[in-house]
């Protein structure tokens, strides 16, 4: 008697806790299934019943979404924008995680705990008095060349974003870089290689994992991002990010009622995110708990 | 390997580029955040006027910045403590209790974590929607009466950005925890079970001490997160909206400082608020402390 007592409980229990999670796990899956769904249904269909199961592959929302709302060209820009700033972001931090985490030096300390500082500063805090900065700078230009170029401009743009990503990459890099044995080093300058070719040709292929790691971050915030894209990129008619020129899909969609675009510009944004996401969602998860905390 | 002056050179070419960036797109303008807000500028005046604390004194008395900073720790106080708490025992759960799909669940549980907020803001914008949106057609389907709650309406905003706010951090916090729970032995939870501990004393005796330096952390870094995701959220979902009903603290700022060229007041915004976000983790960190437990 009481045995069973115990095990219908158990089953109870163990009913419960799957209802939880398929609940929770549904209120996730269902929305953004929904966003796919909704993609390919015709304007028409977004006055009926929400739930309703498109009618039909309506593919010219992408078209529409990747012309006349110029999410092609977007995407465009958002790819630039990415590749760029993960390339400047490597190809600075990289060495300068190396040299804070292996070399003695003086004023070593102070620039870890600047950096170490930098971790807690957001972006939304400063991206106005970055953008006031680029528009002095771009009177200055005025002034003296005739025209300014900081507005307005992808590459400025990934500067900033590299440079607000820099503190996190040095931190989770140098936490891989001082766990390394100083043998390795020591090996290489007996065989006569030099600082930069021992760093470049030892050290960083060992650094892989954590490289992989920080791209993966990093390629997600930038991709994601638009209050920095939207406060630099501020000319209506000029370029964006992906990000931006959904944000403006949304605005004009409340009064245009543009859905299938919106919807076929909103799974854009998302499948580059996702695709990556199920090719690494491992490595991904892993990651975050050896590198901290972010976001 | 000689050293001297080729040892410094390669120091400092490593460091050079990350450190100049790092100063010219975070430590400057984190600086001028707080020296602008001492003076006066619009976008039509080149010159700055020190005003001294002027900006602040307004601050204190301007009705819209009240209830920009009510809403926000609104949200960090509800959005944190249910967060946590579902964050808490999914991870528990996954974890501790033999469950079929576990690896699907965390998966599918991480997905809103790699969203652009603009992303999640567009999806609950089609659940909210008073006429065609997912929710209310469901709410009325299941009530067999036309259901039209405006969700984006002035009294329940708030709610309604709550939820979607809880929906994009769950999974990550979650994800988070489940490293640190699957560190904690095994063999506690055995002799535990001996001695007749069932799963709810499991959890608030086990589980929830050895983990609570990870807890300590992640709560710290949740509170200013927090106030940095509302205003991504308030940006692309509501606009502040209806009435400045989910105006949040750094929306605000952006407004002031960004679209209303009140340069020096917006500043005098983000001082605030940045000094505000220390002082409530360094309080948040203070009353959390416990001796730490080994295992």
């Amino acid at each position: 008697m009481e045995q069973t007592k115990k095990t219908s409980a158990e089953r109870l229990y163990k009913v419960f806790i799957y209802v939880a999670l398929i609940t929770l796990a549904i209120s996730i899956f269902v929305p953004v299934a929904w966003v796919f769904m909704a993609s390919v249904k015709e304007n028409s269909e977004f006055y009926g019943n929400p739930w309703a199961m498109p009618a039909g592959f309506y593919i010219q929302n992408f078209a529409d979404a990747w012309g006349k709302a110029r999410m092609g060209e977007y995407m465009l820009n958002s790819v630039l924008v990415t590749a760029l700033a993960l390339l400047i972001l490597l190809v600075v931090a990289l060495p300068a995680a190396y040299v804070l985490s292996r070399f003695e030096f003086r004023g070593r300390k102070f620039l870890n705990a600047i950096f170490m500082g930098g971790l807690f500063i957001n972006v939304n805090y400063i991206v106005v008095p970055i953008f006031l900065m680029l528009v002095d700078g771009d009177k200055f230009l005025q002034e003296i060349a005739g025209s300014g170029f900081l507005l307005n401009n992808i590459f400025v743009l990934s500067l900033v974003y590299a440079s607000t990503a820099l503190p996190f990459t040095i931190y989770l890099l140098s936490g891989y870089f001082s766990t390394l044995a100083h043998d390795y080093e020591e090996a290489a300058y007996i065989d006569g290689a030099g600082y930069g070719k021992t760093m470049i040709g030892i050290i960083f292929p060992m650094a892989q994992p954590s490289i992989i790691t920080v791209i993966l971050f990093n390629f997600l915030s930038f991709w994601n991002e638009y209050i920095i894209a939207m406060t630099l990129l501020s000319d209506p008619k000029g370029g964006k990010t992906l990000p931006v020129g959904l944000m403006q899909l949304t605005q004009a969609q409340q009064s245009a009622a543009q859905y299938g675009q919106l919807y076929a510009g909103l799974v854009l944004v998302m499948l580059p995110t996702l695709i990556l996401y199920i090719c690494v969602q491992r490595k991904l998860t892993q990651g975050m708990t050896l590198g901290g905390l972010k976001g | 390997m000689k050293k001297g002056s080729g040892r410094s050179r390669f120091v400092f070419l490593c460091a050079a580029p990350a450190v100049l960036l790092f100063m010219v797109f975070m430590i400057i303008p984190t600086i001028n955040v707080f020296r602008m807000s001492l003076f006066r500028r619009s976008a039509y005046s080149v010159n700055e006027e020190f005003v001294g604390i002027e900006n602040f004194a307004r601050l204190m008395s301007d009705e819209n910045f009240i209830r920009s900073m009510q809403n926000t720790i609104l949200l960090i106080v509800v959005v944190t403590i249910v967060t946590f708490a579902f964050a808490l025992v999914f991870a528990a759960i996954l974890t501790r209790e033999e469950i079929k799909g576990q690896n699907f669940f965390r998966i599918i549980f991480y997905i809103p974590n790699i969203l652009s907020v603009v992303v999640i803001s567009a999806i609950f914008s089609a659940i909210y929607d008073t006429n065609n949106g997912m929710l209310n057609s469901l709410l009325s389907l299941l009530s067999g009466k036309t259901v039209a709650i405006l969700w984006k309406g002035e009294t329940v905003v708030m709610t309604s950005l709550i939820v979607a706010m809880i929906w994009q951090a769950i999974g990550y916090y979650m994800v988070m925890y489940m490293a640190s729970m699957a560190s904690v032995p095994q063999s506690l939870y055995e002799s535990a079970g001996l001695d007749g501990a069932g799963r709810i004393t499991q959890f608030f005796q086990i589980t929830l001490p050895l983990i609570w330096t990870n807890i300590r952390t992640t709560l710290t870094f949740f509170i200013i997160s927090t106030i940095n995701m509302a205003f991504l959220f308030v940006k692309a979902m509501t606009s502040g909206g209806p009435n400045g009903a989910s105006e949040v603290a750094l929306s605000y700022m952006y407004k002031q400082a960004y679209t209303n060229s009140s340069y020096g007041y917006g500043m005098a915004i983000g001082a605030l608020v940045f000094l505000f976000s220390f002082g409530l983790s360094a309080l948040v960190n203070m009353v959390t402390r416990r001796e730490p437990l080994e295992f």
